[in-house]
C-alpha cells in the first residue's frame, strides 16, 4: 500500500505542484475580476515573476524566499504603472492594455539575453517544496476569507456591481481597482517564480496569450461569485486532461465538450452563491 | 448650503443649462421639477462630480467642489440616488447599506488581516445602524435577500436607504417615486418627511406634483436649462410661466 502511494506521488507530484501554482493563478485573476476588471495580462506577470526570481537564484545565489519575493514585486510594479493610467477609465481599456502588454513581455524575453531569448533559461534548481506551495496557497486563502466581509472586499464587490453608484457613495474606485489589479500581478509573479522552481526551465513560450486565457477560463468555469470557484476551476481544468489521457488524441475534444456542456447549464460556473430570496 | 453660480453645460452644441444660480438651504426639502429634458438630471450629476459643467461653480457648505471627483464629493457630505436604480442587484440588502457606509469604516487592512478590535467592533457598529436604517424604510425584515428579488418601489426605497447610509449633510434624490403605487408613494413622502427631520437636507427631482406639493418646502421649476421660478409650492403653482411650460391650468387650485 504504502509503495503505492509512494510511486503514485512519484508520478503525480508535479501534478498536484502544477495544481496549486495554477489555483494561484486563478486568484490573481479572480481580485481583479471582484471589481469588474478584466486583466489578460496575469500570464505575463507570472513570466516576470518566474524569470526575475530564477535569475535572483540563478545570478545572485539568492535565498528562495528573496527570490520569490522579486519575482512577485517586480510584477507588482509593472502592475501600477499599467494600471494607473488604463484604470481611470471604466470599461475594457485594462483588458485591451493587458492583451498588449502580455505581447510585449513575450517579445521581450525572446530577445533579451539574460531571459537567455527563445532558448529559455535552463537549470532553474529545484528549490519549490510540497510545503512552500501549501503555505503561500494557505496564506491566500486567509486573505481572501478576510478580504470577503471586509470594507474593502466590499468595496470591490459595489465597483463590480456598479461604478458610478459606487464612487457616489464616497468608493475611491480608481485606486480599489488598481490595487486589486497590484496585488492580482504580486500573486500571479509569486506563482511564476515557485513554478520555475520546480520545472527547472523557463521558455518566453509558456507565458503567451494562450495561458493568459487559460487562467481566464480557470476563473470563468469555476464561477466568480467566491473566490472558492476559481480554485475549483483551475483544480478541474488541471487535472482533467490527466485523467483523460486513457482518450489518447480524443481527450482535447472530450475537454472541450465539457467546458462548453459546463458553460451551458452552469453560466455562472460550478460555484454559484445564491442568496436567499 | 449648497450654492450654484452661473453654472453653463454644454453638450456639444446644445446648451442643457443655461447660466443657472441657485441655492438650497440647510434643512430644506428642496424639489426640483420641470417638463423631461429641462435639465434636471443634468444638473444633479454636476453636482454630484459625475459630470463637469462647462462653466460656473458648484459652492457645497463654503467649499468649492465644481472639479471634484465623485468619491470626494460623497466625503464631502452629498448622497445621491439615480432616475434609473443602481442598487447593487447581486449584493443582498444589508451589503447594499454597508457598502454605502464605505467611509464611516476606518479600520486599515492589518486590521482586517488580523481581525483586530477595531474591526470587529466597526463591523458590528455598522451593521447595528445599517438595520435601523433599513428598518425606517421597513425593509429590516429582508436584510439578507438578494437586492435584485426586492420589487421595483422596494429597489427605489433601498437606494434611499444606501443613500442616507452615507450620512449626507445634503441628499439628492431622482425621481423618488416613479414606477411607484400611490400606496407605496403615500409610504415615500412620509420616509422623506421623517429623514428631512433627522436633519438630513433634501433635494429632489420628482414628476408626481402631489408628491413634491406635499413635502417640499421649496420649489425651483426648470425649462430648458432655464430657472424659470422659484418660491413656495403655492407661489410655483401658480406661476403663469409654470403653469404655460409645464402644469397646466387645472393645478392652480
Amino acid at each position: 500500500m504504502t509503495e503505492f502511494l509512494m510511486s503514485f506521488w512519484q508520478t503525480y507530484n508535479t501534478l498536484f505542484y502544477t495544481v496549486l501554482v495554477h489555483g494561484m493563478l486563478a486568484l490573481s485573476i479572480y481580485i481583479t475580476l471582484a471589481c469588474g476588471q478584466l486583466s489578460l495580462g496575469n500570464a505575463a506577470f507570472m513570466g516576470i515573476g518566474a524569470y526575475t526570481a530564477a535569475l535572483f537564484t540563478l545570478k545572485l545565489n539568492a535565498p528562495f524566499g528573496l527570490s520569490l519575493l522579486a519575482g512577485g514585486m517586480l510584477p507588482a510594479f509593472v502592475a501600477l504603472i499599467i494600471g494607473v493610467p488604463t484604470l481611470r477609465l471604466s470599461g475594457v481599456y485594462l483588458a485591451m492594455a493587458t492583451l498588449g502588454f502580455g505581447e510585449v513581455v513575450r517579445v521581450v524575453f525572446l530577445n533579451m539575453s539574460i531571459t537567455g531569448g527563445s532558448v529559455g533559461l535552463n537549470g532553474v534548481p529545484p528549490k519549490t517544496e510540497l510545503w512552500h506551495l501549501l503555505l503561500v496557497m494557505g496564506v491566500l486563502i486567509y486573505f481572501f476569507l478576510k478580504l470577503k466581509n471586509s470594507r474593502f472586499g466590499r468595496a470591490l464587490e459595489a465597483i463590480r456591481e456598479d461604478e458610478v453608484a459606487a464612487a457616489v457613495m464616497g468608493i475611491k474606485t480608481t485606486s480599489f481597482k488598481v490595487w486589486a489589479f497590484v496585488i492580482g500581478a504580486f500573486i500571479a509573479g509569486v506563482a511564476g517564480g515557485l513554478n520555475a522552481h520546480f520545472t527547472f526551465f523557463l521558455s518566453p513560450r509558456e507565458y503567451g496569450f494562450d495561458f493568459a486565457v487559460d487562467i481566464l477560463t480557470f476563473a470563468i468555469l469555476g464561477g466568480t461569485g467566491t473566490f472558492w470557484g476559481p480554485l475549483v476551476g483551475s483544480t478541474i481544468l488541471t487535472i482533467l486532461p490527466e485523467m483523460l489521457r486513457f482518450l489518447g488524441s480524443y481527450r482535447l475534444a472530450l475537454n472541450g465538450l465539457i467546458l462548453v456542456l459546463v458553460v451551458v447549464y452552469l453560466p455562472n460556473g460550478i460555484i454559484t452563491v445564491k442568496k436567499k430570496d | 448650503m449648497l450654492r450654484l453660480e452661473n453654472i453653463i453645460k454644454d453638450f456639444g452644441g446644445l446648451r442643457v443649462l443655461d447660466s443657472l444660480s441657485l441655492q438650497v438651504g440647510e434643512g430644506l426639502i428642496f424639489g426640483l421639477i420641470g417638463p423631461n429634458g429641462a435639465g434636471k438630471t443634468t444638473l444633479f450629476n454636476i453636482i454630484s462630480g459625475l459630470s463637469r459643467p462647462t462653466a460656473g461653480r458648484v459652492i457645497f457648505n463654503g467649499t468649492d467642489i465644481t472639479h471634484l471627483p465623485p468619491s470626494s464629493i460623497a466625503a464631502c457630505g452629498m448622497g445621491r440616488t439615480f432616475q434609473n436604480i443602481r442598487i447593487f442587484k447581486e449584493l443582498s440588502l444589508l451589503e447594499n447599506v454597508l457598502a454605502g457606509m464605505h467611509r464611516l469604516f476606518t479600520y486599515s487592512p492589518v486590521a482586517m488581516l488580523l481581525n483586530l478590535p477595531v474591526q470587529k467592533r466597526e463591523e458590528k457598529a455598522l451593521r447595528e445602524k445599517a438595520l435601523e436604517i433599513l428598518e425606517l424604510f421597513h425593509l429590516a425584515g429582508k436584510a439578507k435577500r438578494q437586492a435584485e428579488s426586492l420589487s421595483y418601489g422596494e429597489q427605489r426605497k433601498l437606494e434611499l436607504a444606501r443613500a442616507l447610509a452615507t450620512s449626507p449633510k445634503l441628499l439628492l434624490v431622482d425621481e423618488p417615486a416613479a414606477g411607484m403605487n400611490p400606496a407605496e408613494t403615500e409610504e415615500l413622502m412620509g420616509e422623506i418627511v421623517q429623514i428631512n427631520n433627522r436633519g438630513y437636507t433634501i433635494c429632489l427631482i420628482e414628476h408626481d406634483m402631489k408628491f413634491v406639493m406635499g413635502v417640499c418646502r421649496q420649489v425651483a421649476v426648470l425649462n430648458f436649462g432655464e430657472l424659470i421660478a422659484l418660491g413656495s409650492p403655492q407661489e410655483v403653482k401658480c406661476n403663469p410661466l409654470v403653469i404655460e411650460a409645464y402644469l397646466g391650468k387645472e393645478e392652480c387650485k
